[in-house]
């Protein structure tokens, strides 16, 4: 193989880390912060892609890029105060259940509305076509799905780090007793972050339902390495995130390009082994108290 | 994991309340379904995974043909009554059939898509020695090394699939001394039919530009057709099932590659989802919505007129055994599956809504029937969402032995174990 061909897989395989960040990133957060393992993040990602056909035959794909998320969102916020909040405080497990039921019922609703069959959707006309960048041609709908994606992590990280309301939510992460003894309500918080995570989520669907297949399970497909993402990356890290997502799909894409494409995800997997024998705590993983 | 949950007389009492009270609500439901005057047919199929969308038309099929069956009087008099599971994965399917069998004494079991699952159904059916009739399950091994007495299959073989389209690509000259490359799912039907689909090729003078194994749950294909691109091939072929298929050519044309495309095993449904400008290339089916038959197209308006969508090729599967089954049963005025077989066996003509009739081959109990290769429409011919393709003429042709396409002996050979 070429270099220029390992390039581009190279390339590519970052590129396609980026979309598990979009789901990797929410469930990073809604864990930190409260402690629920959202096994229905996946769920939120095919109402999204679900959301945009139904949405788009009215207001277009960029009407549905900004309505469906933010429905996604609210969503989110309902879910959030009616079954995440009771959750915060009891064993893991018992939210880990919560959600995993509420995955097979998002799951059966979308099939009891949509049907079991896979639905058709089509990138609009105006993001079609290829771009040259050097000699590395690729889908021109690629390159805006990453542009708009670095934008949505750079806002994240802005929001997390520079203002206020992320200083809350850091501090809220390491100990949420001493952010309460302050006289501080974490719940507006836990409904924001909810929002916020699940609306990335939505915004994933809405991104990849142009270039995958949409049924009600496709949520399933995501869900796994996304959460394979958040482990190799590390709780409370937004950076671990961030580079396990680009270091899974590196690995994905390379052992595509050089011919062990059968042991691409295996790879993967192999990967989470290896981190968690080396760094329990994932790349960047900080040591939370209550978690330990 | 602090909290144990304690295990109180009380909480104790009140669970096995709750159970006996449940229970007592079920009862009569069981005991009605018990009754002597409804003939049971199991339907299993998987209708969540991968393979749910298809299960959810054999599902639709199979309903249907018990409607009409029972409109035009029932088998022997009697009314039918389809018991409808989601086989889920092979050790799930085999405990459904055990129970299908010996709670609710069906009559048969017809459905499954998944090849794994047959088998595992295949073994109870021959263990119990019951009639079971494989609707969706492609593999040669199941009419080769792993055929049983009792498994009869109505789809076709991954062998019929490759002869069938193989003959468009060695029509439209992709075959000899050309580049194939190939995406196989990487599981037991995509190893299957890769094995076919290579014998195939270099039989007819093709060779492979490049071979990937694709794992099931891929969903981003971006890497793969990058290679494609470099490789440069005459013809991409697909042996990818259920959703893949539809991710792969939407991501195809994301891309823009144009080198021609087709596959060796496919399902109508998964080209509609890929949509207009997407779909691409030429695949095998054994059955599609626009055949210009009468029993087709009276099948095609009962199903469009009780679910407002044409069927696709799974649904008619699920359809075709049904009325197999009934036909049988009424001519034979017995619901014996060692009886149906022996039937079977002597090579029974059945209407299979094509242009010829279709039969059992007895040497490994295959449906011997036409197929067909459909060739994506160009974007600007298609009018509506459905009819999306033109199709080949029947295969093999009218001057042919339907067998002309099976395995022969040499390549896939079955001895039914005693």
């Amino acid at each position: 193989m070429s270099a220029i061909l390992l390039a581009q897989q190279i390339l590519n395989g970052l590129l396609d880390g980026v979309y598990y960040l979009l789901i990797a990133l929410g469930l990073s957060l809604i864990f930190s912060l409260g402690g629920i393992v959202n096994l229905a993040h996946g769920a939120f990602y095919a109402i999204g892609a679900y959301l945009t056909l139904v949405i788009s035959p009215y207001l277009g794909f960029g009407g549905a890029f900004v309505a469906a998320p933010v429905a996604v969102a609210l969503l989110g916020v309902v879910i959030e105060r009616t079954l995440f909040r009771r959750f915060y405080r009891s064993d893991p497990i018992l939210s880990l259940l919560m959600t995993f039921g509420l995955a097979m019922v998002a799951e059966q609703v979308l099939r009891m509305i949509f049907g079991a069959p896979p639905l058709s959707y089509s990138i609009p006309p105006w993001l079609r076509g290829q771009v040259a960048l050097g000699g590395f041609i690729y889908s021109f709908y690629r390159v805006v799905l990453l542009g708009i994606a670095a934008t949505c992590i750079a806002g994240l990280w802005l929001l997390l780090q520079r203002t206020s309301f992320g200083r809350v939510v850091r501090a809220g992460v390491q100990n949420p007793d001493m952010v309460g003894a302050l006289g501080i309500s974490l719940q507006p918080y836990m409904s924001a972050v909810a929002a916020l995570g699940i609306g990335l989520a939505g915004l994933a669907g809405v991104l990849l339902a142009p270039i995958y297949s949409i049924h009600p399970a496709m949520g399933q497909e995501i869900i796994t390495p996304a959460f394979v993402v958040v482990v190799i990356g590390g709780l409370g890290s937004f950076w671990g995130v961030v580079v396990a997502a680009l270091l899974v799909g590196l690995v994905k894409g390379v052992m595509v390009g050089i011919g062990y494409s059968a042991a691409s995800t295996a790879a993967i997997y192999l990967l989470m082994l290896l981190v968690l024998l080396f760094r329990p705590r994932g790349l960047f993983g900080e040591r939370i108290l209550r978690f330990e | 994991m602090s909290d144990h949950i304690k295990l109180t007389r009380r909480r104790l009492l009140k669970t096995a309340g709750g159970i006996a009270l449940v229970s007592g609500i079920c009862a009569p439901a069981v005991l009605r379904a018990q009754s002597a005057d409804v003939i049971k047919i199991g339907h299993l199929t998987p209708r969540t995974g991968f393979l749910g969308p298809l299960g959810e038309y054999a599902v639709m099929a199979a309903d249907l043909a018990v409607e009409e069956i029972n409109a035009a009087g029932g088998m022997m008099g009697r009314k039918v009554e389809l018991l409808k599971e989601d086989s889920v994965n092979p050790q799930t399917a085999s405990t459904k059939a055990e129970r299908m069998i010996e709670r609710d004494k069906v009559a048969c079991i017809i459905g499954e898509i998944s090849s794994a699952s047959c088998l595992t159904i295949a073994q109870v059916a021959q263990r119990n020695r019951l009639l079971y009739i494989n609707t969706g399950g492609n593999s040669d091994a199941l009419r080769g090394s792993d055929c049983k007495r009792y498994m009869f299959h109505v789809e076709s073989q991954n062998s019929m699939y490759v002869k069938t389209v193989g003959r468009s690509f060695l029509r439209d000259g992709l075959v000899k001394g050309k580049k194939w490359y190939s995406l196989t799912a990487d599981y037991a039907f995509g190893h299957d039919l890769l094995k076919v689909s290579k014998r195939f090729m270099e039989a007819n003078g093709g060779n492979f530009a490049g071979d990937d194994l694709v794992p099931t749950d891929a969903t981003d294909f971006s890497a793969y057709l990058l290679k494609i691109r470099e490789a440069k091939p005459d013809l991409v072929v697909i042996n990818l099932a259920g959703n893949q298929i539809t991710n792969f050519l939407k991501q195809y044309a994301e891309f823009g590659l144009t080198f021609p495309v087709g596959g060796f095993g496919f399902d109508t449904a998964l080209a509609w989802a890929a949509g207009k400008g997407n779909f691409v290339g030429t695949w095998p089916v054994v059955w599609h919505h626009l055949l210009d038959t009468p029993g087709s197209k009276a099948f095609v308006a009962a199903f469009t007129k009780k679910y407002s969508k044409p069927p696709e090729n799974q649904a008619w599967g699920d359809y075709i055994a049904t009325k197999i089954v009934a036909q049988t049963v009424n001519e034979l005025k017995s619901t014996d599956s060692t009886k149906i077989i022996e039937h079977f066996e002597k090579g029974a003509k059945f209407d299979l809504l094509k242009t010829r009739p279709g039969y059992f081959r007895a040497s490994d109990h295959q449906l011997m029937h036409e197929m067909y290769a459909v060739t994506a429409l160009p974007a600007e011919k298609i009018k509506n969402q459905w009819d999306i393709f033109t199709s080949s003429a029947p295969v093999p042709g009218p001057n042919e032995e339907l067998e002309v396409i099976a395995a022969t002996k040499e390549e896939n050979s079955c001895t039914f174990p005693t």
